[in-house]
């Protein structure tokens, strides 16, 4: 079969059945993107013969004489398509996962087009953006600047990495050949909760090909959590590399390591199991109830479980005040109870590692991290290995949001290493991402507020269920972050906190942009909402009344609770200002659809707390012949890249302390090797602890060369401790118009005012807030992973699991509050995690308004809420 | 023990013929006839051991006469699209695939694959369209399209039998009136309705993505309300899948089936 490739010859033959997304891989075109192997997100799309297709659904055995174009054959970094140049100049990415696709698909437009944009994006899926800068890419409109030596902070930069990025050249995880590769295919468990009573593996063994069946008789057994965090202890050791006991369907039973995926796939059927069923519990509300089944029952108290008795890995109780009578004296009192759903990252890319060992027979990792320092720290701690004898280390990231604060693949890979001694690969599929990779935790809430007739809250009453699935990864912490920002923010004389993280059968949830906030917000500002109803209040104006302001502790329950959290800078006051007056309550939607207004807020600390720390070098590579503009200079930093985008802060903090430009920076990060330690990249924290810890570095470079001279070499190290913290707070407003006889939403206005200190790269920020208004409107909306009631998803492609698409999303006003922090770098807060958190509760609360009838359930969805509409009005 | 993953190809596939003559239409074991494959090559597909690529029989996508459009199996989707009626291009922009796979996904494999929100179903079932059938003897048969699709992926279509083309009668097109509602603006289909008057007065309504298979609603004259929400009402098998509930499914049909009448009368 011959073909041409960015009109070079190739001739090659394909194997029955394979597409052209995995052979031009296999071809080393690394530039072409798998998102989901189903026609669903468009990453992979290239031209064939001149024609947009994705890639992954066309059949090799049609390929004879056709041309194959790829983003890498439209453009070069030196020499860039014109819609290669308009994504740099528009920022139109952030992970930029997506945008090879993206960048193909576009470049069959003309001007025409422009206003078919909805139909015509239909198969590219973004997830970080929000799609106004790839709207503007498509367009033509520009955001980015250029910024003269000194003056970068502050300046819409474009990411270091843009060019590379559009023209498909930035290399991801698996973007790279390794020879000698062999791959991993995982048999997963049948059953929600079986003990495995043998493995027959010989068969599969005997095949050609296979180089290892690895099974619980291989298994370490160090139990360790997926979860990470800076302290392990912060998470349960309920989880092994492979158990004999599985707790949730899918669960590795065994991995089969091949030369190919075909063959590893193929020889999992020749591996037969035998189980003994055990009794399953799905409803936390069940799991929680004496009697039921214990998930791990088997564990001691060396596994930090809270109750493992009561399948109850963490929880917290708490009473300031009388809430009870607090209610009964009120003048008005609000209780409800709300259910957020399971809502899974849909990072485009998935989770995928690689390993090897190197000429010293070091083991090296290239993952699909946010924290490949605490990866390689828990595969010691698994391994029984030195720290100097693993590297992890994490090429460009294509999007994280939580769900990269998780070990799930590096453990495997690094058994099957250790096993083989080849080089190794895990790469998930999407469908494994569905039903593998920890999801938000769903939560049931139950709140109650309470006010006297001047709006003065008098009672704040949570009481939080969660299913932390299977395992406890992020079971403590999501819980115990859930019902903090979201209490303290209000104050109150009587306040009331029950919450429990509950094991059932079902898959584990994880880390989620938010980390509980958003689903405890969503029912407190829901509340909040009813309760100004009921005392005929303006809802900006109870939140006014009852906020936190500068001087006021933060109080959960313990009204004395010291923490090294402080109000360093406050907004909150200007946010709800901003996105009050920015409110246009003139604007209509079709004729008979009612109209309405609502708003939520949220505060997030800026920091996670018990501990993150950063270390970071900043050196002088060239003199520049002693001129400051003309010198190059390196930074060393250890947080990763996933389209957050600190690394372009990063560049900018050390280029305007430097007295020089952006492109006189290079980088190094995310490598345990080659710099020094980062807790990672989750909590928001890559400006203000990494950046803040190079910023340091960066001054004191600028001193020593101030007194010594531009050498070569000369180098500043700083570090960064992540406290004390700082809170940045956030207010979402909507204005909707709903059609009640379909459940149909359409989104009039949205707006989001945003307190995060000194804005240090506007057209990045807004991009953070755009997309996480995106994700949040997703929730809300749409997204939903369906479990069949026996711990089996349902939704298992992207076709059945609606992420936000270019039709589904308003343009978003982005406001910024004028403040500086004295705690961040130049004054900086962070701000990726939380501008998702007061969407969805501002949205419901505008639907609300139009509909006149709340819903108590996420998604929005339009058959719940024609639902809602029709059981009201009957 | 059955593979169900996906994973990046088709993995049990040992074999793929492309067709050319009549001849070469004949179904192996473990074999499955292929029009464009964006379905196909999108999912695990278990115990699929061979491929026969109807691609290559070369037929004519479009033939139109006075009285009849014939469209080949093999049509793609963007060819169909392209027919100046309104209706052909709210069918091909009601499928959840983007345009880029409508350039290769084919007429034929959609109505074949039977799944609800299949929006080539609903075209020709709500037209009377006829299914023409290669026999595995060399010979062919002839059904609606309405009848042709029974269930959820389910056809009638025998072990070995593959479908040629479809046949619209141009009558049909006299006067079409079109609804779709999704969970979310351009997804995938929740419930679909189209009506058309014939020149004749007959009306019909047909639902589709929201039922199990093609629903047609028959009426010689131009009917009243009550007539339609009567005829709605008979339908029982609303679909139940992530795409919308049940309940849903059947009052947007009911609101559609209305509104159509009102516009069509």
């Amino acid at each position: 079969m011959k073909f041409t490739v960015n009109d070079e010859p190739v001739e090659v033959d394909g194997k029955p059945g394979q597409v052209l997304r995995s052979l031009l891989r296999d071809l080393d075109h690394f530039e072409v993107k798998k998102g989901c192997d189903a026609g669903d997100c468009g990453a992979c799309t290239v031209l064939l013969d001149g024609g947009a297709v994705h890639s992954c659904l066309v059949p090799v055995h049609r390929l004879d004489g056709v041309s194959v174009t790829t983003v890498s054959g439209l453009g070069t970094v030196d020499a860039p398509h014109p819609m290669q140049a308009s994504f740099v100049e528009a920022g139109g990415f952030q992970c930029g996962f997506c945008t090879a696709g993206l960048v193909v698909t576009a470049s069959t437009f003309t001007e025409d087009d422009h206003d078919d944009l909805p139909r015509l994006l239909k198969g590219n899926l973004c997830r970080c953006t929000g799609y106004r800068s790839i709207h503007d890419a498509i367009t033509g409109i520009s955001n980015v600047v250029t910024a003269t030596a000194g003056h970068a902070a502050g300046a819409s930069i474009a990411p270091p990495a843009a060019m590379r990025v559009v023209t498909g050249v930035e290399p991801y995880t698996l973007d790279v050949k390794t020879t000698g590769l062999v791959h991993v295919a995982v048999l997963g468990s049948p059953h929600p909760h079986a003990r495995i009573l043998s493995i027959d593996s010989s068969a599969a063994e005997a095949l050609e090909g296979v180089h290892a069946v690895l099974t619980h008789h291989d298994s370490p057994d160090v139990l360790f959590s997926t979860g990470r965090h800076e302290d392990r202890n912060d998470d349960p050791d309920d989880t092994l590399v492979f158990d004999r006991v599985v707790r949730f369907r899918g669960q590795r039973v065994a991995a089969v390591v091949a030369d190919t995926v075909r063959l590893a796939e193929l020889a999992l059927g020749s591996i037969t199991v035998e189980y003994e069923l055990l009794p399953a519990v799905f409803d936390p509300q069940q799991a929680r109830t004496p009697g039921a089944p214990l998930i791990h029952g088997d564990k001691g108290a060396e596994s930090r479980i809270a109750a493992a008795e009561r399948n109850t890995v963490a929880e917290f109780h708490g009473e300031l005040g009388d809430v009870d009578a607090a209610v009964t004296s009120a003048a008005a009192s609000v209780s409800g109870t709300w259910t957020t759903q399971r809502v899974n990252h849909v990072a485009l890319e998935t989770h995928a590692a690689r390993g090897w060992l190197d000429g010293d027979g070091r083991l090296v990792l290239r993952t699909s991290s946010q924290v490949p320092f605490l990866v390689r720290d828990e595969l010691c701690h698994i391994f029984g290995l030195q720290p100097e004898r693993v590297r992890v280390f994490t090429a460009r990231v294509g999007g994280g949001f939580g769900g990269k604060q998780e070990l799930l693949t590096e453990d495997l890979v690094t058994l099957a290493v250790m096993k083989t001694g080849r080089a190794v690969q895990y790469e998930f599929t999407r469908e494994d991402e569905f039903t593998l990779a920890p999801t938000r935790h769903p939560m049931q809430v139950s709140v109650t507020v309470a006010a006297s007739a001047d709006g003065t809250l008098t009672a704040l009453a949570v009481d939080q269920l969660m299913d932390t699935g299977a395992y406890g990864n992020h079971g403590v912490g999501v819980m115990f972050h859930s019902i903090h920002e979201s209490i303290e923010v209000y104050r109150c004389a009587n306040k009331r906190v029950d919450a429990q993280s509950v094991y059932t059968n079902n898959l584990p949830s994880g880390a989620f942009r938010g980390y509980g906030l958003g689903q405890v917000i969503y029912a407190i500002e829901s509340a909040m909402d009813e309760l100004a109803r009921k005392l005929d209040i303006d809802p900006f104006e109870l939140r006014r009344r009852n906020v936190i302001v500068p001087g006021d502790n933060f109080v959960v329950t313990d009204a004395e609770a010291q923490s090294d959290l402080s109000m360093a800078s406050y907004g909150l006051d200007q946010c709800l200002d901003l996105a009050e007056t920015a409110l246009d309550h003139s604007l209509i939607g079709p004729a008979g659809w009612p109209v309405g207004t609502g708003m939520a807020l949220a505060m997030i600390a800026t920091i996670a707390p018990r501990g993150h720390f950063a270390t970071a070098t900043v050196s002088v590579l060239d003199d520049g012949a002693g001129v400051i503009t003309r010198a190059l200079f390196e930074i060393a930093v250890g947080t990763a890249e996933f389209g957050n985008g600190t690394t372009t802060v990063h560049t900018q903090l050390v280029a305007t302390a430097l007295g020089t430009t952006v492109d006189r920076i290079r980088i190094r990060q995310s490598d345990t090797d080659a710099t020094s330690y980062d807790t990672g990249a989750f909590g928001s924290a890559g400006v203000v602890v990494a950046g803040k810890a190079l910023l340091a570095a960066a001054e004191q470079l600028r001193d020593m060369i101030a007194a010594q001279g531009l050498t070569v070499g000369l180098n500043a190290t700083a570090e960064h401790d992540g406290t004390p913290r700082s809170v940045s707070f956030n207010v979402h407003a909507f204005r909707v118009a709903v059609n009640t006889a379909t459940g149909e939403v359409q989104i009039l206005q949205s707006i989001q005012s945003a307190d995060a200190g000194v804005v240090l790269n506007p057209e990045q920020l807004r991009g953070q807030i755009e997309g996480g208004t995106a994700q949040a409107i997703g929730t809300a909306l749409f997204e939903e992973v369906l479990l069949d009631g026996e711990g089996r998803v349902t939704t298992t492609a992207l076709r059945n699991y609606h992420i936000p698409r270019f039709v589904d999303l308003p343009v978003t006003e982005v406001l910024f509050a004028d403040t500086h922090d004295p705690l961040g770098p130049l004054g900086a807060k962070s701000m990726s995690e939380a501008p998702y958190n007061p969407v969805a509760p501002a949205l419901a609360n505008a639907i609300r308004d139009a509909m006149g009838v709340r819903s108590f359930e996420l998604p929005m969805s339009r058959d719940r809420l024609w639902r809602l509409a029709s059981t009201h009005q009957s | 023990m059955l593979l169900t993953r996906r994973v990046m190809d088709l993995i049990e596939v040992r074999d793929v013929r492309v067709a050319h003559t009549r001849a070469d239409v004949v179904l192996r074991p473990g074999e499955r006839a292929m029009g464009g494959g964006t379905w196909l090559y999108s999912e695990p597909q278990p115990g699929l051991t061979g491929i026969l690529d109807l691609m290559g029989m070369g037929w004519e996508p479009l033939t139109r006469t006075a009285d009849t459009i014939t469209v080949a199996a093999t049509c793609t989707i963007e060819t169909l699209r392209a027919l100046p009626e309104p209706l052909f291009e709210q069918c091909a922009d009601s499928l959840l695939a983007s345009w880029k796979i409508q350039r290769t996904a084919t007429v034929g494999g959609n109505i074949a694959l039977a799944l609800p929100a299949g929006s080539m179903t609903s075209l020709a079932s709500s037209l009377d369209a006829i299914a023409v059938i290669w026999t595995p003897d060399g010979g062919e048969r002839r059904m609606p399209v309405a009848e042709f699709v029974t269930g959820v992926v389910t056809t009638m279509l025998a072990p070995g039998e593959v479908l040629r083309a479809i046949e619209i009668p141009a009558a049909s097109l006299h006067r079409t009136a079109f609804r779709r509602i999704s969970r979310s603006p351009m997804g995938r289909t929740g419930t679909l309705v189209i009506g058309r008057v014939d020149a004749t007065g007959e009306t019909v309504i047909t639902v589709t993505g929201g039922t199990t298979r093609p629903r047609q609603l028959r009426f010689d004259a131009p009917p009243s309300a009550g007539d339609v929400a009567s005829a709605v009402e008979s339908i029982d098998d609303w679909y139940d899948d992530p795409h919308g509930a049940p309940d849903w499914r059947r009052a947007m049909s009911m609101l559609f089936a209305e509104q159509i009448r009102q516009e069509l009368s």
